[in-house]
């Protein structure tokens, strides 16, 4: 997206999707993942809105949708450019908009030319008629806006699969309006605030780039310090750096990599590599244990602070309640080791003067302060404490100046089926867990609900495996194998069994493919070929 | 469009076209007593509480349901509104057991008090896990009855303790269905509806199923939405209503719903989703709404920093920790460390992980999990 737009965060709110015409949810089970937003889609539905679904799996939205294309996990772009082939060649087409706002339109058609709508429905198995039915809904009935998750941007291709999407959106003119848009759902609670804050190996905060001279410039002269003008590694090449023995400590906050990351036992293995390795967390983990210091931190109720939601919305975090015995606020123990270090400029006393400085240091983040947030949540960019924020991006013009349409040309998953894994494994969250578990797997309630990792596998392929309902499996992988209860369900195609990843005894990416995206660097999650085996009997006791 | 002037008990008001007499009644600061109402639902006019008088229109028609209209004359509280309002409620009452509702000492009863008149222990609102937080105790005071000429039944249903989350009690339910409607107009789930027992309407599950069995979600809306004891979180049960609340964001999801965390005695005792915000408008889901407790307070929390030493984790202060990590942090050559950060923590939490990691070693080698 911040090739085609010039950035990646939701274009538009939450509270807008209500009012859509039209909604097009690719690879989101927002049910489970976004249960609030969920709730705004039957609303646009009960207004008349129309909904198109794009999911391998029959998931709790099918119910409301009017057209549900049930791809083959990982044939999106296929299908997506499918869809553009129609609208172009339909002429349904948003010429004014393309003409005025966005570049290289030429280009992109011509290299639809060659592409044909058999072709998407070979690799997508959705027939033809229903990828031109649902091209002329989404193309003819506006606003429409686009939502999707995980499903989209966890394969080696995605993003191409997201650019694809962006593509769709130009074509029809719906960028920078009220309920359209291209939106991105995100995860975890700050995921976008932790990339707004540079949590990332190649920007500052509000995505100013290190390798650009005068933000370099700008930031040793706030910080006082010497900085690279390289971009750092990410999670996946840190793992491999470590295998390489070019990275021999690490320090880490509040993440779990050993079930989070694709290739878990490469990532345990790493882990176990350093020589150092210090973690920061509430809980005891799978990667706490590895650690050679613990540093006990607090959650969300025991400090002051913001959050950025999925919307761009900077919101206010407050502390309710004392931390028990020892822990503390993670960005003083931080600090507290930076200084230790012999660093300068870390000598916050509170949260609203960390907020202070990120103000003065980030554009998009200028306006948003303590006392404005009182009154509610402010959405980036926010230049100046005057400013009220900006519902929907690129209502004039987008970040980039103008919105590239970029061709592409399907790839195939880097990992498909065969004679020997013949199965599709798909994975995602479920509603009663939270990412791996650290947090949720502590409450009872939700345990007695979603308690244990089960495989989704298709009635037909159960049969013909001789796996009935409720039985433990082993699911293998080229990578490794693990055990789980298998629940037989027509909620999967044929062929495509699905996983969540919040349990650590069957922890699902000891399986999945690290093979990963080229620029975006995400592993291929959501698809990887695997094969199922019964147990055998249990033995019975007694 | 332009507003709409009314008169409310000799005050003006001015509301939007497409609102009730009731926002308008609301909005010069009067209160009439609801208990049908929800301002999340669409107008219900089932329990006849909210009546009003309005010059030119025949009958007391309910307020809740009675769109503005300019040039208004609306009374709420003349002693015919008065005395039907008692009727309809002693009708209420009825059915929910009331011998504390009408009772003076009411407030100064003690759970273990002995009562003078005899009131049986299930009937007594000291003993309901929603005392002193009851929406009913607030009408009922509001209107004042001292007595309710009626028979009484007790339905002498079983309590539902079925679910992880919360009770359901319809021997307390006085049937004003904002339970149902919020599943259904809100949630779309639709897991509990109207149900038939003998002469009776009560909300239930089809065919009296367990909620499990239902389309349920656990998202508590129906809690939330009960005026009654009917529908009770189980942690809070005889809480009552807490030292303070604390607004904030919750920590599961993406979307940052916003919460009101109940206070007591330096624990959380519940997490109610907020209304006046642009994002979650009252709505949450099972993991900020039933989720939150458990977690903060949970005795495995980490609380002392830990030192491995003989591949066992001791116990060690700050400064021995601090020490450490930054002794051993500094050994290594600077491009030999890397550091993520995480994006369940704070903007300010994040902030500070990136200049520690581009100040103290000088390169970029920090991520988060965000790819995942
Ligand atoms: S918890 Fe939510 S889904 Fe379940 S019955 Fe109540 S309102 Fe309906
Ligand atoms: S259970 Fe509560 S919300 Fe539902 S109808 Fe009865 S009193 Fe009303
Ligand atoms: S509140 Fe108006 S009829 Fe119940």
């Amino acid at each position: 997206m911040v090739t085609s737009f010039g950035s990646g965060a939701m274009t538009n709110s939450i509270k807008e999707i209500g009012d859509c015409a039209c909604i097009l949810a690719i690879g989101t089970n927002t049910s489970e993942a976004h249960p609030v937003i969920a709730l705004e889609i039957p609303k646009a539905v009960n207004k008349g809105g129309k909904l198109i679904v794009v999911n391998p799996r029959e998931i709790r939205l099918t119910r409301w949708a009017d057209i549900w294309l049930r791809q083959t996990p990982g044939s999106d772009v296929a299908l997506l450019n499918g869809m553009a082939k129609v609208i172009i060649d339909e002429g349904l087409y948003d010429k004014e908009f393309i003409e005025a706002r966005c570049e290289n339109f030429e280009a992109f058609k011509e290299s639809l030319k060659s592409f044909d709508l058999d072709f998407a429905e070979k690799m997508s198995g959705v027939p033809k008629d229903k990828i031109v039915e649902a091209a002329r809904v989404y193309a003819t009935t506006k606003p429409a806006a686009i939502l999707y998750t995980m499903g989209i941007t966890q394969h080696t291709h995605g993003t191409d699969n997201v650019m694809a999407i962006a593509n769709l959106a130009m074509l029809t003119g719906n960028i920078g309006k009220p309920s359209s848009g291209v939106n991105p759902l995100r995860g975890q609670n700050n995921v976008q605030g932790a990339c707004d804050m540079g949590g990332l190996p190649n920007v500052y905060t509000g995505y100013q780039n290190v390798a650009v001279p005068e933000v370099k410039q700008k930031f040793e002269t706030a910080w006082g310090a010497k900085l690279s003008e390289k971009p750092g590694l990410t999670v996946t090449e840190m793992i491999d750096a470590i295998h390489d023995g070019r990275i021999k400590a690490m320090y880490i906050i509040g993440e779990n990599p050993p079930l989070s990351e694709a290739d878990a036992t490469h990532a345990l293995a790493a882990l176990r590599k350093l020589d150092f390795l210090v973690v920061q967390d509430i809980f005891s983990t799978e990667t706490t244990v590895e650690a050679d210091v613990v540093l006990p931190a607090v959650t969300f109720a025991e400090k002051d602070g913001t959050f950025t939601n999925t919307e761009r919305r900077v919101q206010r975090v407050r502390k309710a309640v004392e931390t028990p015995g020892d822990a503390r606020v993670d960005w003083w123990i931080t600090s507290q080791l930076a200084k230790h270090m012999g660093a300068k400029g870390f000598d916050f006393q509170s949260a609203e003067e960390i907020m202070t400085e990120i103000n003065k240091l980030t554009p998009s983040y200028a306006g948003i302060t303590y006392p404005r947030l009182e009154k509610g949540g402010i959405q980036w960019p926010c230049p100046n404490t005057e400013h009220p924020g900006t519902p929907i991006l690129h209502t004039t013009q987008f970040s980039r100046g103008k919105g590239k349409f970029m061709p592409i040309s399907y790839r195939p998953p880097a990992e498909l089926p065969d004679a020997e894994y013949p199965l599709i494994l798909t994975t995602g969250r479920g509603l009663y867990q939270y990412h791996t578990g650290t947090m949720t797997r502590k409450v009872k309630g939700l345990n007695s609900l979603q308690g244990e990792g089960t495989v989704e596998i298709n009635p037909t392929d159960a049969e013909r495996l001789g796996i009935k309902d409720g039985e433990m499996v082993t699911i293998a992988s080229r990578r490794g194998s693990i055990t789980a209860k298998a629940q037989v369900t027509k909620v999967n195609p044929v062929g495509v069994v699905y996983m969540n990843f919040h349990f650590g005894e069957s922890a699902v990416n000891i399986l999945t493919n690290p093979a990963y995206d080229p620029v975006a660097k995400i592993p291929e999650f959501k698809v990887c070929a695997v094969k199922i085996e019964k147990i055998g009997e249990p033995v019975k006791v007694g | 469009m332009a507003d709409i002037n009314l008169t409310i008990d000799g005050k003006q008001a001015q509301v939007k076209p497409g609102q009730t007499v009731l926002d308008a009644v609301k909005a010069v600061g009067v209160y009439i007593p609801t208990l049908c109402f929800h301002p999340d639902l669409a107008p219900y006019g089932a329990c006849r509480l909210c009546i009003v008088e309005i010059e030119k229109m025949r009958g007391l028609p309910t307020a809740c349901t009675t769109p503005a209209s300019e040039g208004m004359v609306v009374k709420t509280n003349t002693e015919q509104i008065q005395q039907f309002r008692r009727g309809v409620l002693e009708l209420i009452l009825t059915e929910h057991p009331h011998p504390c509702l009408t009772c003076w000492r009411r407030k100064r009863c003690g759970p273990f008090d002995v009562c003078l008149r005899n009131v049986e222990v299930t009937h007594r609102c000291i003993l309901c896990p929603k005392n002193e937080i009851c929406e009913l105790q607030e009408v009922v005071d509001h209107i004042g009855i001292k007595e309710v000429e009626f028979p009484y039944t007790y339905r002498e249903i079983p309590i539902d303790r079925d679910n992880p989350f919360f009770e359901r009690d319809y021997n307390l339910c006085i049937v004003c269905g904002r339970c149902v409607r919020v599943c259904q107009e809100i949630r779309q789930a639709s897991a509990i509806a109207w149900t038939y027992r003998g002469s009776q309407t009560l909300p239930g599950t089809a065919f009296g199923r367990p909620l499990r069995d239902s389309d349920c979600q656990y998202c508590g809306a129906c809690v939330d939405a009960c005026p009654t004891g009917a529908l009770i979180e189980r942690a809070r049960k005889y809480e009552g209503p807490g030292d303070h609340k604390v607004l904030t964001t919750c920590p599961y999801c993406g979307v940052g719903c916003q919460l009101n965390l109940t206070i007591k005695s330096g624990k959380i005792i519940e997490s109610v989703p907020a209304h006046n915000n642009e994002v979650n408008r009252g709505q949450a889901c099972v993991k900020g709404r039933f989720a939150i407790t458990d977690v903060v307070h949970s005795p495995q929390r980490l609380t002392k920093p830990l030192v491995k030493k003989n591949g066992k984790f001791e116990e060690a202060s700050w400064d021995e920790a601090l020490d450490l990590v930054a002794s051993k942090l500094g050994s290594f050559k600077k491009d030999e460390v890397a550091v993520i950060a995480s994006a369940k923590c704070t903007n300010e939490d994040n902030y500070v992980t990136q200049k520690f990691t581009r100040v103290v070693f000088g390169h970029n080698n920090i991520d988060h999990c965000a790819r995942l």
